[in-house]
């Protein structure tokens, strides 16, 4: 059956997808597809929609209208099989302060149900590569915020999930960091077919990594192709300088997240 | 399975390493024992009401109960701040376990915050009157510990922030405290009083401590029980139907 195997290519497939929030639109009708075991960079300037997006295809927030098929499963329908296909790396922090590091990684891999041994072995592993592993027992809250993101990282990579979303999982991390982690990414999408989709604001990543890029701007995907495509399309040398080109050079106002809203509002700090 | 075990083994944790928190959650129940249990004592023997300490300790173990059940169960509201919520609510888990998993958790913290309790109470002179019974009294504080902590989950799942928290003080957790019969007794209360306690679910968990630690329960022990279970699982559906609607 063609239609069956249209699916299988095609791992994450949106059309007319919207989002608005009271009086205020975030996403505006956007399509696009990804295939399976691509890497997909999704870029654009801050307040774009990208993190609602991701929102809305992680099963967080509930679209305003629109189609969307994950692995075959619509998460407004299915948000339980929808669940079970990917990993994710959120934009802001998300673990544990009380529990130390090894415990955030473990109740990881117990919530998705990766067996015992198997879990024990890989949290060793990737804590080893960000260099986290002998600080494995420390409260997260005595962790710096690179420590922390790292840790965020390298929890998101326990299950080894078919789609692994990474919403600007590398700010605020040194090079040799950033280095590290991009190989043991690309490795895991050669290795084992996982798609990454991702976010970054470093347009050199995103040229180095990414298969084919979509640009987001205002809620819409202004541009889609691989870097070669979109330099040529705007007629720019670099990555960086078309994404101006399309973008504009305007900088934009970001509208708060809710927690980030309410951490300021207490004075916590990441 | 696991999941909800993990999620009940993260509250544990979370609770044992904040001993701060225990300390400072003991205060209030010590001060109610001592200064209203002493204070009033001789004023309750006279009208001749017998021992206040053996009145009041029931009362003041439930206080202890439904203050750290609320509060176990506003914690989502934290976890919704500090971003940890959203690494649950991703996780292929469907919400009735995260949601179980959570306040079975809350709830065994809060039972074990009344246990100490009891003990302390014990140290200012209350005597249960049937040991034996104790093991049903914890069963009542452990059911007093789940009803409180799902109403706190549900709760939590709607509101936003913690600045809503000082209403649910003073026109939720309040009234249901003082209005319980947690003080005084309901036999010889003014019958609209007596009435309103009727309502109250915290009622019958006070009913059932006294029912079974001082052989002196107002309503019936076997009642109370009965509308704890029914309340528990309400509040249960409740928590989770409201819990299940959280978007980020």
């Amino acid at each position: 059956m063609p239609k069956k195997k249209m699916e299988k290519e095609k791992i994450i497939s949106i059309e007319n997808l919207y989002k608005k929030f009271d009086g205020f639109t975030a996403v505006s009708g956007i399509s696009f597809e990804v295939e399976r075991g691509e890497i997909f960079a999704f870029l654009g300037p801050n307040g774009a929609g990208k993190t609602t997006t991701i929102k809305i295809l992680t099963t967080l927030l509930k679209p305003t209208s629109g189609k969307i098929r994950i692995d075959g499963h619509d998460p407004s329908e299915n948000q339980h099989e929808v669940r079970k296909t990917f990993g994710i790396v959120f934009q802001d922090p998300s673990l544990d302060d009380e529990l130390t590091a090894y415990e955030n990684m473990e109740f990881h891999a117990v919530l998705y149900g990766v067996p015992r041994k198997t879990y024990k072995q890989r949290i060793k592993q990737l804590l080893e590569i960000v260099e986290l592993w002998d600080r494995k027992d420390s409260l997260v809250k005595e962790f710096s915020g690179g420590m922390k993101r790292r840790l965020e990282i390298a929890r998101g990579l326990v299950h080894h999930p078919k789609i692994l979303y990474l919403d600007e999982p590398t700010v605020g991390l040194d090079p040799q960091t950033r280095n590290h982690i991009w190989n043991y990414i690309k490795e895991l999408n050669r290795k084992e077919k996982i798609t990454v989709f991702l976010t970054t604001h470093y347009m050199e990543e995103a040229e180095k990594m990414a298969h084919r890029i979509a640009i987001m701007d205002h809620g819409k995907i202004i541009a889609e192709g691989n870097a070669e495509q979109l330099k040529k399309q705007t007629k720019t040398a670099s990555l960086e300088d078309a994404f101006l080109a399309l973008t504009g050079k305007v900088i934009r106002e970001q509208k708060a997240e809710k927690g980030a809203r309410m951490r300021r509002f207490h004075g916590a700090r990441r | 399975m696991q999941a909800i075990y993990i999620l009940w083994l993260r509250q544990l944790k979370r609770y044992l390493r904040s001993r701060a928190r225990i300390v400072g959650s003991l205060g209030q129940p010590l001060l109610f024992l001592v200064a209203l249990g002493f204070g009033f004592g001789p004023i309750y023997q006279k009208a001749g009401g017998g021992n206040y300490i053996q009145f009041l300790a029931p009362g003041v173990i439930a206080m202890g109960v439904l203050f750290t059940a609320i509060f176990s169960g506003i914690e989502v509201i934290w976890d919704r701040q500090f971003g940890f919520l959203k690494e649950t609510l991703v996780a292929p888990v469907s919400r009735l376990q995260i949601m179980l998993g959570r306040t079975l958790g809350g709830a065994t913290v809060a039972t074990i915050q009344g246990l100490i309790v009891l003990i302390i109470s014990t140290l200012v002179g209350f005597r249960p009157v049937n040991p034996w019974m104790i093991p049903l009294a914890l069963l009542a504080i452990f059911l007093i510990a789940l009803l409180f902590t799902a109403l706190g989950t549900a709760i939590a799942s709607v509101l936003e922030d913690m600045q809503g928290f000082q209403l649910i003080m003073n026109f939720l957790v309040m009234p249901l405290f003082f209005l319980s019969g947690s003080l005084f007794p309901l036999d010889s209360a003014p019958k609209i009083l007596g009435i309103i306690a009727r309502f109250d679910p915290l009622t019958y968990g006070i009913d059932a401590l006294r029912g079974t630690l001082i052989n002196a329960a107002h309503i019936g022990v076997a009642h109370d029980f009965a509308v704890l279970t029914i309340c528990v699982a309400i509040f249960l559906a409740i928590g989770s139907y409201l819990f299940s609607k959280i978007e980020i």
